[in-house]
């Protein structure tokens, strides 16, 4: 907790980063998931994607970590570090866990730490320390992490982004498999981070418990989006190929 | 350089844990080798003189063993999306992936090489000989291989298509580090030659294989 915190203080000399995307289109497989998305997030604010399966939620935020490049339209941040492309000053947590199962809950933790700090001076073992007692796994540090839940696993994921300090968390389902203390837990966390000027995009079916957050509503293709999207679809399709 | 150093050690402790594949190479070499005698008989001139080129045929079937997981499993459990994110050089990466295999999984390969050189009745000049050649040619086999692992995760195809992808490719590394032994036990060809070959072989795959390999993760994980 005091981490993320500490992760505020780094994001709040950064006064107005604000993150945007304009006229986005997702072509996966052929077929077009969305376009014409447009969402506008400031420092301290969280966004929340929701819709029914297959409206793209996850594509968006796979597009805003560059995982996936947008068929049209951009994303722009502003204010962030210069030096840096957007999707390296995000935090990606997707909807399965990265862990190694022969490697300890402990040993899986510190890997990341080390990772996503890279050459910045860190002393990990404090970071896994106050990481997992962030998230309560404490009491399971030298277990291997194959024999975790599906609740622990998520912990231990998000655990990961308390590890190191980021403006932009990416949220696909955060609460899934999470029990009610872990969920409150959570939405402490996003708290903080978000007090700390940090900015949160969250894909979600449930509410999260976040203050006023900002909704982007991503319709199904056969609803929404087809309609507004059938002019261009022909030249889309076409550059694709 | 830290992120990569962390990639590598978790990628060999993974690799040496319960389930990983570092010993799977050694015992698939050892029963590679130990049937051969078998199929052929026991012609103990015979086995002398082709063994090197068994140990070598051996080695490199199961340097390929574990190959195809080297990204598969990171892309599984998204781990991949993760390193794709950050700020390293794909191309660093693959690397530091490749020596990390190599070490836990090629190195084994050489230090067992002359005991299972010794099933095959080979004379001292010729096991270490093939112990230098294959210290020196299993990294190429392993940079070469890594292309075959990143195309495989990439078409989301395991198991039979990186040996098909990444064999023929292994062929003149196998060539020049037969031909080095023989030279050093038989001759007439003195054993520079191939041997210096061999080594250009393998620094150049160093270079190829991870450039190949990171191009193919670039455009295949979209």
């Amino acid at each position: 907790m005091e981490n993320s915190a500490e992760a505020g203080a780094k994001v709040g000399k950064i006064v107005a980063m604000k993150l945007s995307g304009h006229d986005l289109a997702c072509i996966r497989g052929g077929r077009r998931v969305f376009c014409a998305v447009r969402f506008s997030v400031a420092a301290g604010r969280a966004l929340v994607l929701t819709g029914p399966n297959g409206a793209g939620k996850s594509s968006l935020l796979r597009m805003i970590a560059g995982l996936i490049r947008p068929a049209e339209g951009g994303i722009a941040l502003e204010d962030g570090d210069p030096e840096l492309s957007v999707g390296e000053q995000c935090h990606y947590v997707g909807h399965v866990d990265p862990l190694k199962p022969a490697l300890t809950v402990t040993e899986n933790l510190a890997f990341w730490a080390r990772f996503l700090n890279g050459a910045r001076e860190v002393d990990e073992a404090a970071l896994v320390e106050r990481g997992l007692e962030a998230v309560g796994l404490a009491a399971l540090a030298r277990l291997p992490a194959g024999y975790l839940s599906a609740g622990q696993r998520r912990r231990l994921s998000l655990a990961r982004i308390l590890a190191a300090p980021r403006p932009i968390w990416l949220l696909d389902e955060p609460s899934t498999a999470l029990d009610a203390a872990s969920q409150e837990r959570l939405q402490r966390v996003m708290h903080t981070h978000l007090s700390g000027r940090g900015l949160i995009i969250a894909a979600t079916h449930g509410p999260l418990g976040l203050a006023e957050p900002e909704e982007l509503r991503l319709g199904t293709p056969s609803t929404v989006g087809e309609d507004a999207c059938i002019a261009r679809d022909t030249d889309a399709l076409d550059t694709m190929q | 350089m830290t992120a990569l150093s962390a990639l590598f050690v978790r990628d060999a402790r993974i690799a040496i844990r319960i389930g990983g594949g570092a010993m799977m190479g050694v015992l698939f070499f050892l029963t590679v080798v130990t049937l051969v005698p078998f199929a052929i008989g026991p012609d103990l001139a015979l086995l002398r003189r082709i063994g090197p080129a068994i140990l070598w045929l051996g080695a490199l079937l199961s340097s390929l063993l574990a190959l195809d997981r080297l990204f598969a499993n990171d892309h599984e459990d998204g781990s991949l999306d993760l390193i794709l994110m950050a700020r390293l050089p794909l191309e660093l990466v693959v690397a530091a992936k490749a020596l990390a295999h190599w070490v836990t999984t090629g190195l084994p390969l050489v230090v067992v090489s002359p005991i299972l050189g010794l099933f095959l009745n080979l004379e001292p000049t010729a096991l270490s000989a093939t112990g230098l050649t294959l210290l020196i040619g299993t990294p190429a086999l392993t940079f070469i291989g890594v292309i075959g692992a990143a195309l495989a995760t990439a078409l989301r195809r395991g198991g039979l298509l990186l040996p098909v992808l990444v064999l023929p490719l292994t062929v003149p590394v196998l060539i020049f580090g037969v031909a080095a032994t023989n030279a050093a036990v038989a001759g007439p060809v003195p054993f520079d030659t191939p041997f210096t070959i061999l080594c250009a072989l393998t620094l150049m795959s160093g270079v190829i294989g991870p450039f190949a390999a990171a191009a193919t993760l670039r455009y295949g994980m979209e």
